[in-house]
C-alpha cells in the first residue's frame, strides 16, 4: 500500500525575511510507519508540518503525498489525506459546537447530510467522547478539546495524521489517554514533540532536525540511546531511559551540577523499580 | 481585573441558560427573532416625551423570565450595565429642554427630565428584551435564525467567530493584564503608556491566532464558503400563536396609551 507514504525530498523554505527554516530536507514515511519529529526550539519542525499540507510552500524540493507531489492544483485533495492536529485546541475549534465543529471538514468536502452525521458519530466514539456531542468548545476541559480537536480530523477519514505536540498541557491522567488513544490508530502518523517519553511509547522511528537539517533519522530506541547525538542536539533521553534517581542519583544530573539527591549512605534502598 | 473574570463566567451563565428546555426554549428561534424584532421597533418608535405608555412593554420580559425559568436577578445585573451607557445619552436634555411639562403646585417638571426617564426606559426595555432572546435561544441559534430571515451570511459567520473567540480573548487580556498587576505592586506601575502596548500586544496576539485559525480551516478544505449544518426547526402552530399574539399586543399597546386609558377610565375624564 504504498499509496500512504511520504516522501520528502530536499525540502528548502527560506523565510521572506531569508533566514532559512529547512535546509534541504529528505525522509520517507511508509505506509501505518508512527515517525516522530523532535529538536530543539526553533529547530524547523513547525515549519516542516506546515509544509505537510501544503499551506506554506517550499522554496526548493518537493513533497509527494501518496503519488501525488504536492502542487498548487492538488492542495484539496492533499489536505483531505493529511490530517492535521494543531497544537492549541482553541485554533481548531472554531465552531459554535462539537458538532458543527466536527462535520465542518466532512461539509466542506461536499458530503450529503446523513452521511456527514454518521462521520461526526463515528469520529466521536472513536476518541471516546460522545457525551460532548452538542457542547460548545469553550465549556471543554484541555484534555476533551484535544480529544475533540482529533476527531475534527478523524471525520474526514485521513490516511495519514500529523499531530503538533500532542501531549502539551495535559495532565497526567489525559497525556495517557491521549497516547492509548493515538496508539489505537493504524494512521501513518507523524508527531512532533519535546515528550519524549510519549514519543518512546508511540512511535518507533525518530527524526532530529537541528537547525532545519535532519541530525538524525532511525530506530527511536537507538537514537535516543545515543547520548552525545541528543546533547548536540540539545535533547535529553527520555526519563523512561534514565536510570532511577535514588538508586543512581549521577545518571539524572548535568555534568557541570551538583547531585540534586544527595547520594545517601544505606545501600539497600526501599523503592520498587 | 475581578470585573473581567466574572463577567466572563456571566457570558458563560448565559449560555448555559439556553440549554435549558422550556416551552420558549423549544420554540422556533425565528418567531423568538422577529417578535423581539418588532418589540424593538416599537419600543423606540415611542414619542420622545412618552413613558407611561410604555410601561405595558414590561409584560412581555417579565413573562418570557417567567416561563422560560430564567434568573431575574442575574438579568437585573446585566441590564445594569447598560444603564450608565443610556444615562451618558439623556443626562444632558434636563439642562437644554426647560420646557414645562407637568407641573404639581409648585413643583415644575421639564421635558428634559422627562426624555431622560424615557431614554432609560427604552434603554431597560430594549437591552432586557435581547438579553433574554439570546438565554432562551443561545446565541448560535439567534445567529442562525437571522441567516434565515435574510441575513447576510458573512455577518452570521462574523458574529459566530465573534462570540468563539470573545472567551478566547478575554482570557488572553485576563492574563496578561494579572501579570501586570502582579509585578506593579497595588501601585499605578508606568501608567496609561503601558496599556497602549499591552492592548497593542493583545492585537498582535489575535492577529497571530487569526492566521492559526486560518491555517485550521484550510487544512479541514475551507474553501470560502461556509457549510452550517441547520438543526431542523419547524415553524409550527405554537410559533405562530406566540408571534401573533405578541405582535397583536405591541402593536396595541403602540397605538393606544393603555395607562392612561385605565387611568381616565377610573377618574371618569373619557373621552
Amino acid at each position: 500500500m504504498s499509496h500512504h507514504k511520504v516522501e520528502v525530498k530536499d525540502l528548502r523554505y527560506v523565510y521572506p525575511d531569508g533566514t532559512v527554516a529547512l535546509h534541504d530536507v529528505s525522509f520517507r514515511i511508509h505506509h501505518g510507519e508512527s515517525v516522530a519529529i523532535v529538536g530543539a526550539n526553533g529547530a524547523g519542525k513547525s515549519t516542516l508540518l506546515l509544509h505537510l499540507n501544503g499551506y506554506l510552500s517550499a522554496t526548493s524540493g518537493k513533497i509527494v503525498i501518496g503519488d501525488i507531489q504536492l502542487a498548487k492544483h492538488n492542495l484539496t485533495e492533499i489536505r483531505r489525506t493529511v490530517g492535521m492536529v494543531f497544537q492549541d485546541p482553541d485554533d481548531q475549534l472554531f465552531m459554535p459546537t462539537v458538532f458543527d465543529d466536527i462535520a465542518f471538514g466532512p461539509l466542506n468536502m461536499g458530503l450529503a447530510a446523513a452521511e456527514v452525521e454518521s462521520r461526526v458519530t463515528e469520529a466521536l466514539e472513536r476518541v471516546g467522547a460522545a457525551n460532548l456531542r452538542n457542547k460548545p468548545p469553550y465549556h471543554l476541559s484541555g484534555g476533551e478539546k484535544k480529544r475533540v480537536a482529533i476527531a475534527t480530523v478523524l471525520s474526514m477519514l485521513p490516511e495519514i495524521l500529523v499531530l503538533d505536540e500532542p501531549t502539551n498541557g495535559l495532565d497526567p491522567y489525559a497525556r495517557r489517554q491521549l497516547i492509548a488513544l493515538l496508539q489505537a490508530f493504524h494512521h501513518t502518523r507523524i508527531v512532533t514533540s519535546h515528550d519524549l517519553d510519549m514519543v518512546l511509547e508511540l512511535c518507533e522511528r525518530t527524526i532530529i532536525l537541528q537547525e532545519g537539517r535532519v541530525m538524525a533519522d532511525g530506530p527511536t530506541l537507538d537514537i535516543f540511546g545515543n547520548e552525545e547525538l541528543l546533547k548536540t542536539c540539545r535533547l535529553e533521553k527520555p526519563l523512561a531511559m534514565q536510570g532511577c534517581p535514588i538508586c543512581s542519583p549521577g545518571s539524572r544530573v548535568m555534568p557541570e551540577q551538583k547531585p540534586l539527591v544527595p547520594p545517601h549512605g544505606d545501600k539497600n534502598h526501599d523503592h520498587e523499580h | 481585573m475581578l470585573a473581567i473574570d466574572g463577567s466572563l463566567l456571566d457570558f458563560k451563565q448565559l449560555d448555559l441558560l439556553a440549554m435549558r428546555q422550556t416551552a420558549i426554549h423549544r420554540l422556533d428561534p425565528r418567531a423568538k427573532v422577529l417578535t423581539t424584532l418588532i418589540f424593538i421597533i416599537c419600543v423606540v418608535s415611542f414619542g420622545r416625551y412618552e413613558i407611561s405608555a410604555m410601561l405595558p412593554f414590561l409584560i412581555y420580559p417579565v413573562v418570557l423570565m417567567t416561563v422560560g425559568d430564567l434568573p431575574g436577578g442575574y438579568l437585573l445585573r446585566k441590564i445594569l450595565i447598560v444603564i450608565p451607557f443610556a444615562l451618558v445619552i439623556g443626562i444632558f436634555n434636563p439642562v437644554f429642554d426647560r420646557q414645562v411639562i407637568m407641573q404639581f403646585g409648585p413643583f415644575e417638571i421639564w421635558g428634559g427630565w422627562i426624555s431622560c426617564m424615557s431614554i432609560l426606559m427604552r434603554a431597560i426595555l430594549t437591552t432586557s428584551v435581547a438579553l433574554i432572546l439570546v438565554a432562551v435561544t443561545g446565541f448560535p441559534a439567534t445567529c442562525e435564525a437571522l441567516e434565515k430571515l435574510g441575513m447576510p451570511k458573512v455577518f452570521a459567520v462574523q458574529l459566530l467567530f465573534l462570540y468563539r473567540y470573545i472567551f478566547v480573548l478575554t482570557d488572553e487580556s485576563v492574563r496578561t493584564s494579572r501579570a501586570r498587576q502582579l509585578r506593579t505592586f497595588g501601585r499605578r506601575g508606568l501608567g496609561i503608556r503601558q496599556f497602549g502596548s499591552m492592548i497593542g500586544h493583545l492585537l498582535l496576539r489575535t492577529w497571530n491566532r487569526a492566521e492559526r485559525i486560518h491555517m485550521a480551516m484550510l487544512s479541514r478544505g475551507f474553501s470560502g464558503e461556509f457549510h452550517t449544518t441547520h438543526r431542523q426547526s419547524r415553524f409550527g402552530r405554537e410559533e405562530i400563536v406566540f408571534m401573533g399574539g405578541w405582535i397583536a399586543f405591541f402593536v396595541l399597546f403602540r397605538v393606544y396609551n393603555a395607562p392612561q386609558l385605565l387611568g381616565r377610565l377610573f377618574t371618569g375624564t373619557m373621552p
